[in-house]
């Protein structure tokens, strides 16, 4: 094997330069022309950064729409979902919980009408959407807290519906944060 | 008709539309033919010039092996030392720790064999020197080795008689030059134009709509996440890998990442077919292993879309399928089918939690890896199937009453040794270190390490034990997901998986190669009346049924009392 010892070191001393250094480097110059300059893309209200477009928050007061159950709290330093198993009786009563609340600030809901991913965590606890049905039902919530014209709240959700892929693949969805960054421009 | 239906029909039609002149690429390629990516020498040239390596220079099954371990070696002992003391190094903006010697450990050979179990959190537990100069860095040149060691078993059966298996290093530095690094750079791009970041920036903090502080890890991540599907490695930038949303940003960077870990493993069959002028064997391989993914990926798909019958039976409207663990963006559709694709390859990146997914879905990502065959890793997942051709061969050999003889072969007794312990060697490491595990989680609950025995399951009963067959199943496939429930960042956790890696990664290489090298030994016997025809659909079936009736008869009792029986339970 002592052959091979020293063209081992060697190569991996090139391959680095090549792999790690020329590489990495010519994709972050690339990445300076993309939207986000390859920062990530942030969102930014009267000139203060409010988050990142890619990046779910927190939204708990009831004049905001609401986002999807996070184990990682939406503390975006960290990700992580529950990693909780189908059958587990401690997270069956979390969902639980969850359905509890939402009827209770949604009065107006027959649990039917509570789509999935308002009872779930998400996989990376960051989830930025939504389903569109999961907007919908929260429309008459937020335009009462907020005294607005529930047709013109649904009207803003409708505008925010993104749509598939091309509109032909994967799901459509609501991007939580620029929702309400519009509903905090509603008059 | 169903966009999220669509999404995957796309995305496989796209693989296969990629995959199948990207095989005849590669095997003219290796082969040394004339090629358009020839203007690349020059490169390869001053590599090899630099590095002092004769690229020509022929090697017998043992120097190949040789100089593939030597160089293996290398980068465990230099990785290891480096993550130990990223701290003090630089490029770590964020000011993280430097590992301690088991997650150390753990961590370099997850990474040299091409598994990447991660063991930390991209955040917290790595710098962005390590990232990219250990972690990206063996990204690259894992994926190289399994595709020299594939091509050294191509040559054996093309040149017939022979002990040359070819240069190590040719093939190696030719895997990175002419295709791992040439579409990473298209794939980067395609992501950090859809929003993944690229930069050096560290970490930022700002408040948010509602008032709270929050803050954001970042840093040159979409180089890392090309390399990381592409070679089918699976070790993410982020701790929730693909979930992550600047990891895989949306819809189309989610294709485009679950393209590039199928292409290779898929290219790599048909050119075995090419390389060796039998195109019938591999379409039948690739026809084999297909069917293969198809019953795999089609009952994992229809139980994601099925839902929780236990949130089912609280009224909830399931209508688009599970959501727990899973992102609105990419939906239960694209998960359940990346799930099926990256645990019959070794990449193991997710986009969606594991260990969240139905019990039935938990089976089949358990058997892929179990098989391991289905396309596999890049190089080696041919390699591990023919393992399996060789115990047909014998099997059939047997049957029929004949000397079995695979490609003009005999295969004798030390070469069915070698296959019959490679076989062995997955339910022996899997069932002995999950028996281990359960034992320890039951004898001893309250052992003092990082973490406890009693509290490293994360869901009781079945599941719990599932969590760890999941764990010990995924290390010995050098896949790398996980039912990441489990709390696996303890001493025992990273020796033994640590363990489980290195011989469920250099055992089934070393033991093919050395086969391919013994057979190529032999007298070449032309083809008479009286020869097992290999490329003929009867002989696929027959391969098929062995890797069944194997797995079938080493996995079942596990995963009975694992999946299966939460399975049940949940029916009551």
């Amino acid at each position: 094997m002592k052959k091979y010892i020293v063209p081992s070191i060697r190569i991996t001393v090139v391959l680095t330069i090549l792999l790690c250094v020329i590489y990495p480097l010519f994709i972050t110059l690339a990445g300076k022309l993309s939207k986000g300059h390859g920062d990530g893309e942030q969102i930014i209200v009267n000139g203060k950064v409010v988050g990142y477009a890619a990046i779910g928050q927190s939204f708990t007061k009831p004049q905001y729409f609401w986002g999807r159950p996070s184990a990682a709290s939406y503390n975006a330093a960290g990700s992580s979902g529950s990693n909780k198993g189908p059958s587990n009786p401690d997270y069956l009563k979390d969902v639980k919980n969850r359905i509890d609340t939402l009827l209770k600030y949604h009065p107006y809901l027959k649990k039917s009408d509570i789509p999935a991913d308002m009872v779930t965590a998400s996989g990376s606890g960051l989830d930025p959407d939504i389903s569109a049905d999961a907007a919908k039902m929260q429309v008459k919530r937020v335009a009462q807290y907020r005294k607005l014209d529930e047709q013109k709240v649904a009207a803003l959700v409708n505008s925010h519906i993104e749509q598939p892929l091309l509109g032909l693949f994967g799901p459509g969805k609501v991007n939580v944060l620029k929702l309400n960054v519009a509903l905090d421009e509603l008059k | 008709m169903n966009t999220e239906l669509l999404g995957i029909i796309a995305s496989f039609a796209i693989t296969m539309l990629i995959a199948i002149p990207l095989g005849k690429y590669l095997a003219k390629m290796y082969a040394g033919e004339k090629i358009w990516t020839d203007f690349l020498k020059p490169l390869e040239r001053g590599i090899y010039k630099l590095s002092g390596i004769n690229p020509n220079e022929p090697m017998n099954w043992k120097q190949f092996l040789k100089a593939m371990m030597t160089i293996n070696i290398l980068w465990l002992v230099y990785g290891f030392f480096v993550l130990m003391h990223q701290d003090k190094l630089l490029l770590n903006p964020d000011g993280n720790a430097g590992q301690s010697a088991d997650l150390a450990f753990n961590t370099i050979i997850s990474f040299v064999v091409n598994c990447n179990l991660q063991h930390y959190s991209g955040e917290s537990g790595a710098t962005y020197l390590t990232q990219h100069f250990i972690f990206m860095f063996l990204h690259f040149v894992s994926a190289a080795t399994g595709m020299a060691c594939a091509v050294a078993i191509f040559k054996a059966f093309r040149d017939k008689t022979t002990t040359d298996l070819g240069n190590f290093w040719n093939f190696f530095v030719k895997s990175i030059t002419r295709i791992l690094l040439p579409l990473s750079i298209v794939i980067a791009l395609i992501l950090t134009f859809n929003g993944t970041p690229s930069s050096y920036a560290g970490k930022d903090k700002f408040i948010s709509l509602q008032g709270d502080t929050v803050n954001v890890s970042r840093g040159p991540a979409a180089q890392m996440i090309a390399i990381k599907h592409l070679g089918t490695n699976g070790g993410g930038w982020f701790g929730a890998n693909s979930t992550h949303p600047l990891e895989n940003p949306n819809y189309l960077t989610n294709m485009t990442e679950i393209i590039a870990q199928f292409i290779i493993p898929v290219a790599m069959i048909l050119a075995f077919g090419y390389f060796i002028g039998r195109k019938k064997l591999g379409w039948i391989i690739f026809t084999v292993m297909m069917v293969g993914v198809f019953m795999l990926m089609i009952p994992s798909i229809s139980s994601e879309l099925g839902g929780n019958p236990l949130i089912a039976k609280m009224g909830i409207s399931q209508a688009t399928g599970a959501m727990e663990g899973k992102e609105v963006r990419f939906g239960p559709t694209a998960t359940a089918y990346w799930s099926t694709l990256t645990t019959v390859t070794s990449t193991g990146s997710v986009n969606g939690m594991h260990d969240s997914t139905m019990a039935l879905t938990g089976l089949w990502e358990l058997l892929a890896m179990m098989i391991n065959a289905f396309f596999g890793g890049c190089g080696v997942g041919i390699m591990n199937y023919f393992i399996y051709l060789i115990i047909a061969v014998f099997i059939s050999g047997l049957m029929v009453g004949r000397t079995p003889e695979f490609l003009g072969h005999k295969l004798e007794a030390r070469e069915v040794k070698i296959a019959a312990l490679i076989t062995l060697l997955s339910p022996f490491l899997i069932m002995s270190f999950t028996a281990l595990s359960s034992y320890v989680f039951v004898a001893h609950p309250n052992i003092d390490w990082a973490v406890k025995p009693s509290t490293w399951l994360n869901n009781p009963g079945y599941h719990g034990f599932s969590e760890m067959l999941y764990e010990y199943t995924s290390a010995n496939a050098n896949n790398g997901s996980g039912f990441e429930g489990l709390g696996d960042g303890n001493i025992f956790w990273n020796v033994t998986t640590g363990i489980v890696l290195l011989l469920g990664r250099f055992l089934p290489i070393i033991g093919p190669v050395a086969i391919a090298g013994l057979l190529a030994q032999k007298k070449f016997i032309p083809e008479s009346t009286g020869t097992l025809k290999t490329d003929t659909l009867t002989f696929g079936l027959m391969t098929f049924a062995v890797i069944l009736v194997l797995n079938a008869l080493s996995y079942f009792p596990a995963l009975a009392l694992g999946p299966l029986a939460e399975h049940f339970s949940m029916l009551k």
